[in-house]
């Protein structure tokens, strides 16, 4: 049976908590404004909630969610999502993928 | 058409948290479950995120309250004052009566 989840580490022995300020990088920005805009919070068509966004946050693998930044994990939650509802397959998120490789490794920014 | 579930709790009632693991998205914290406290208040109901998160409705609307612990029931190894309290929102179907 699982008990705990890996994210919910509520009264887990931790160290001290260091706020630090940091500046957004622009892809953070951009997945930001994608959740607010998927989300329906404002504009665009609503095509997610921000549950389902913590559901798959809460499914990455412990040794992933220990990795990844804030916004990686946003935007994997979000990549997860747009699967489950369809909006994208995996198929086109794949060739995508190559896509934007490709180009890059093309050097065409 | 009913679609929020009626308060059955009110403040100062004694309440035991469920004390379950089931899979899927929930919102009420591991340390919390199995513990006993107050309500403190009502916050309002709203649709369940548990359901939300699982591309449904999430209606009808749950109640959501403010329940209050002491600390030292919750940590057992608390030194702090005895009546310091830890307060959580736990929606009423994760809430027995105590």
């Amino acid at each position: 049976m699982i008990e705990r989840g890996h994210h919910d580490m509520g009264g887990m022995p931790a160290g001290k908590v260091e706020p630090v300020e940091h500046d957004y990088e622009e892809w953070e920005r951009r997945v930001d404004a994608l959740m607010i805009l998927l989300s329906g919070i404002r504009g665009g068509n609503k095509r997610m909630t921000v549950d389902e966004l913590r559901k798959n946050i809460e499914a990455l693998p412990p040794e992933a969610y220990e990795k990844m930044s804030y916004y990686e994990r946003w935007v994997t939650s979000i990549t997860q999502t747009m699967i489950q509802r369809g909006v994208i397959t995996t198929e086109e998120l794949g060739r995508k993928m190559q896509e934007v490789q490709a180009r890059e490794r093309d050097g065409a920014a | 058409m009913n679609e929020t579930v009626q308060p059955s709790f009110k403040p100062g009632d004694r309440v035991v948290v469920r004390k379950a693991w089931p899979l899927g998205h929930i919102r009420t914290p591991h340390y919390i479950r199995g513990q006993v406290g107050s309500i403190e208040r009502l916050c309002g109901s709203f649709p369940m995120p548990e359901e939300l998160a699982q591309q449904r409705s999430g209606l009808p609307a749950q109640p959501l309250y403010r329940v209050r612990f002491l600390q030292r029931d919750v940590w057992p190894d608390y030194r702090g004052g005895a009546d310091d309290a830890l307060e959580v929102e736990i929606f009423q179907h994760w809430l027995d009566p105590a």
